[in-house]
C-alpha cells in the first residue's frame, strides 16, 4: 500500500512541471464553464495551446492561489466581489491589460461595475464573463405565493423549504428585514448587529427548513420529486429543473435578486498569459457565447446575452424576470477584510442552534 | 543520513531500505504537521500582517460552539465504535472460529467488496434508499405498511449508521487475525470445566481477543471521528461535524491559522481519547494496533 501510494506521489511530482509548459493554458473555472466542444475548437484555431481545466468554486479558487502565492494556474474566474479583499490580503492576481481585450461587445454596464470592484491602485484585475443571480425557486403549483426572503420560513411550507448555509441566505434575509447589508460593509459594527438580528430570524426558521443543501445536485433532487416546493437557489439550477417540470419557477425576490459576476483575472504567477487573452476573446465570440451560456446556464456579459441563450432558457429567464425585477437587482458589494470571518460565525452559530 | 559512505555493506543496505520509510515520515507526515502546527499560531492582526501567539487556541477555548461539536464528535464517533464492535464481534468470531476454510475466504471477501467502492458512492447509496421519496419509503407505502412517505434521511441516526456501514471492516480485520491465533482447545477446556457459554465469551474468548478489540476500536474511532464526506452529506440541519467546521475555517473563511489550530485540537483529544480507552483496558500500543 505505502509504496502504491509513494510510486503515485513521485508519478505526480513528475507530472506536475510537465504539464507547466508554455503551451498550456491551464484554467481555474467553475463546473461547466469550459464546456468539452468550447476546448476543443479553440485548441483547433489555437494548436499550439493546450487548454487544461480544474473546476472549483469562489472559496476554493482563492485557497487554492493562497496556497501557492498565485502560482499553478494562468486564468481564473472568481466572482466580482472575491477579487478585491482577496488581492489586499493575499496578492494572488496581477493586473490585466484591457486593451488586449476586445471589450466592443461587452455590456457595459457589467463590465464598469467590474472595473469599479476590482480597480487597486488603479490598476485593473478583472474583466466580466457570466453573470447570474441568486434569489429563490418555487414549485408554483404548491407554493404560488412566494415572493420574498423571508417567505422560506413562512409556517405554512413548515419542512417543505430549502437553502443553503451560506452568505446568500445571510444577505438575502438582511434585504428582507429592511436592512442594507452592503451599505454596512464600511460600518462593521453595524454589520454585525444587523448579522444578530439575521441570525435570530434564520435560527428560528429552521423548524421550518427540510435540510440544507450544499451543493445543485441535492436541490435538484428535492426540488423535483416534491420534498420541498420552495427554496433559496442559483437561478441557473432553477432554469435547469424549469425544463423537467414547468411549474418550477425562479423567483426574483422582491426585495431583488442579488446578482454575481463571474470575472476574468489573472493569478499572480500565471505562465501563459497571451493564451488566456486569446481564451477570453475566443469565449467573447459571438458564436461561442452560444455554446457557453448552454453550459452555464447562465447569462453571458455581452449585449443582448438573453437572445444567445439557448431557447429552453430563455422561456425559463422570461418565466422569471420582468423588466422590473431586472432593475431591481442588487449586484453584491465587495467583500471587505473580516466580513467573511463575522459572516462564518454567524453561519456556524445557526447550524448549531438546535431548533426553532 | 547526511553521509550515506557507509563501510559496512550491511549497513548501506539497512540504510537504503529504511530511506523509503524515514522519507514517507518525515516529508509527509512530520514536515506538513510542524508546518500546521506553526502556522496555528499564527494570528491575523491585519491583511498581510501576522502575529504570534495562542489566540487560535484560546478562541477556541471560549466560543462554545466549536468544543460543543467536537465533544458531539468524539461522543458520537464512540458510539460508532462500540455499535461497530457489537456488530463486527460476532462476524469476525463467526468468520475465524465457526465458517470452514472456503468460506471463511468468501465471507472475508464479502466484508471487503463495499471497500472497492468509495465512501461519496456509498453515501449516495444511502441517500437514495432514505430519502423521503426514496426506495425504503416507497417499498413501504406500496406495501401498505405506512400511508405517508417518512424521512430517514437527515438526522444523527443515519449518521451513526452510515459510519458504521463505513468503518466496521476496520473492525472485522484485527479482530479475525486475533481470533484466528486463538486455539480452539481452549474453549473447549472452558466448556469441560463447566462453563456455559456466556462464561465462556467472558473469562476466555474476549480477554483473548482483546488487542484485537483494542486495536480495532482505535482505528474504528480515529476513522470516525476524522470522517468528512458522510456526516455532512447524511446529516441534518442540527449535525455539526468537527471536520466540517476545520473545512468552514479553511475554505469559507479564509481563515487557515485557525483551522491548523482546530486540527491540532482534534488531534490532540482524539489521542487523548485513545489514551485513555489503552489505561481503562490496560492494553499498550504495541500490543495492540503494532501487533495485528
Amino acid at each position: 500500500m505505502k509504496a502504491i501510494l509513494s510510486s503515485a506521489v513521485v508519478a505526480l511530482s513528475l507530472a506536475a512541471p510537465s504539464m507547466a509548459s508554455a503551451e498550456t493554458l491551464r484554467l481555474l473555472t467553475w463546473g461547466s464553464y469550459a464546456p468539452d466542444n468550447l476546448v476543443k475548437m479553440f485548441e483547433e484555431k489555437y494548436p499550439d495551446i493546450k487548454v487544461e481545466v480544474t473546476f472549483s468554486n469562489n472559496e476554493e479558487m482563492i485557497a487554492k492561489l493562497r496556497a501557492t502565492g498565485g502560482a499553478g494556474f494562468d486564468l481564473a474566474q472568481p466572482s466580482h466581489d472575491r477579487i478585491y479583499a482577496a488581492q489586499l490580503e493575499y496578492d494572488i492576481y496581477k493586473p490585466l491589460d484591457l486593451s488586449k481585450i476586445d471589450t466592443s461587445n461587452m455590456e457595459a454596464k457589467l463590465l464598469d461595475g467590474v472595473k469599479a470592484n476590482t480597480t487597486i491602485d488603479g490598476e485593473l484585475y478583472a474583466v466580466p464573463h457570466q453573470w447570474g443571480t441568486s434569489g429563490l425557486m418555487a414549485d408554483k403549483s404548491m407554493a404560488p405565493d412566494l415572493a420574498g426572503w423571508g417567505d422560506l420560513c413562512d409556517p405554512k411550507y413548515k419542512g417543505k423549504t430549502s437553502m443553503r448555509l451560506k452568505r446568500t441566505i445571510l444577505l438575502g434575509t438582511a434585504f428582507a428585514m429592511g436592512e442594507d447589508p452592503f451599505a454596512a460593509y464600511s460600518d462593521l459594527d453595524k454589520y454585525q448587529g444587523i448579522l444578530d438580528k439575521v441570525a435570530d430570524k434564520l435560527i428560528s426558521c429552521k423548524d421550518n427548513i427540510k435540510a440544507y443543501w450544499k451543493g445543485g445536485d441535492d436541490l435538484s433532487a428535492m426540488m423535483l420529486s416534491g420534498e420541498i416546493v420552495a427554496s433559496e437557489t442559483w437561478d441557473s439550477t432553477a432554469y435547469k429543473l424549469y425544463a423537467e417540470n414547468e411549474n418550477i419557477v425562479f423567483v426574483p425576490p422582491s426585495t431583488g435578486a442579488l446578482a454575481w459576476i463571474d470575472t476574468f483575472a489573472f493569478p499572480r504567477k500565471g505562465k501563459a498569459d497571451d493564451a488566456a487573452y486569446k481564451w477570453i476573446n475566443f469565449v467573447l465570440e459571438t458564436e461561442n457565447v452560444k455554446l457557453m451560456s448552454a453550459s452555464t446556464g447562465a447569462m453571458a456579459a455581452v449585449k443582448g446575452a438573453k437572445d444567445l441563450l439557448p431557447d429552453d432558457k430563455k422561456a425559463a429567464v422570461n418565466a422569471a424576470f420582468t423588466d422590473d425585477d431586472v432593475e431591481n437587482l442588487q449586484f453584491f458589494a465587495n467583500i471587505p477584510p473580516g466580513v467573511e470571518d463575522m459572516e462564518g460565525k454567524t453561519l456556524e452559530k445557526i447550524k448549531a442552534a438546535t431548533g426553532g | 543520513m547526511s553521509r550515506p559512505v557507509a563501510k559496512d555493506a550491511r549497513n548501506l543496505a539497512l540504510i537504503l531500505l529504511f530511506m523509503p520509510f524515514a522519507l514517507w515520515i518525515l516529508l509527509l507526515i512530520v514536515l506538513p504537521h510542524i508546518g500546521m502546527f506553526v502556522l496555528s499560531l499564527k494570528e491575523k492582526v491585519a491583511p498581510r500582517v501576522y502575529e504570534y501567539g495562542f489566540d487560535n487556541y484560546i478562541n477556541f477555548a471560549q466560543e462554545p460552539i466549536y468544543w460543543n461539536t467536537l465533544l458531539r464528535t468524539g461522543t458520537v464517533s464512540l458510539l460508532v465504535t462500540f455499535l461497530a464492535l457489537l456488530i463486527g464481534f460476532p462476524v469476525a468470531y463467526y468468520i475465524a472460529k465457526i465458517a470452514g476454510k472456503r468460506t471463511k475466504g468468501a465471507l472475508f471477501l464479502l466484508c471487503l467488496i463495499p471497500l472497492w467502492v468509495s465512501d461519496l458512492i456509498r453515501a449516495f447509496g444511502w441517500i437514495l434508499l432514505l430519502r423521503e421519496t426514496g426506495v425504503i419509503s416507497s417499498a413501504l407505502q406500496a406495501s401498505g405498511i405506512i400511508n405517508t412517505p417518512i424521512e430517514m434521511l437527515y438526522n444523527d441516526a443515519t449518521v451513526v449508521m452510515g459510519l458504521v456501514y463505513t468503518v466496521v471492516l476496520f473492525m472485522i480485520v484485527p479482530l479475525v487475525s486475533t481470533l484466528d491465533g486463538m486455539n480452539d482447545e481452549m474453549i473447549e477446556a472452558g466448556y469441560n470445566l463447566g462453563g456455559n457459554g456466556f462464561t465462556v465469551l467472558r473469562r476466555i474468548i474476549i480477554p483473548y481477543a482483546m488487542p484485537g478489540i483494542v486495536a480495532g476500536c482505535i482505528v474504528v474511532f480515529m476513522l470516525s471521528a476524522g470522517s468528512y464526506l458522510t456526516p455532512i452529506l447524511l446529516g441534518g440541519k442540527n449535525s455539526s461535524w468537527f471536520t466540517e467546521q476545520i473545512y468552514d475555517q479553511f475554505i469559507s473563511r479564509y481563515n487557515w491559522e485557525s483551522g491548523a489550530a482546530f486540527g491540532f485540537v482534534l488531534l490532540l483529544f482524539t489521542s487523548i481519547v485513545v489514551w485513555l480507552g489503552l489505561k481503562l483496558s490496560g492494553q499498550t500500543l504495541s500490543s495492540t494496533v503494532a501487533k495485528s
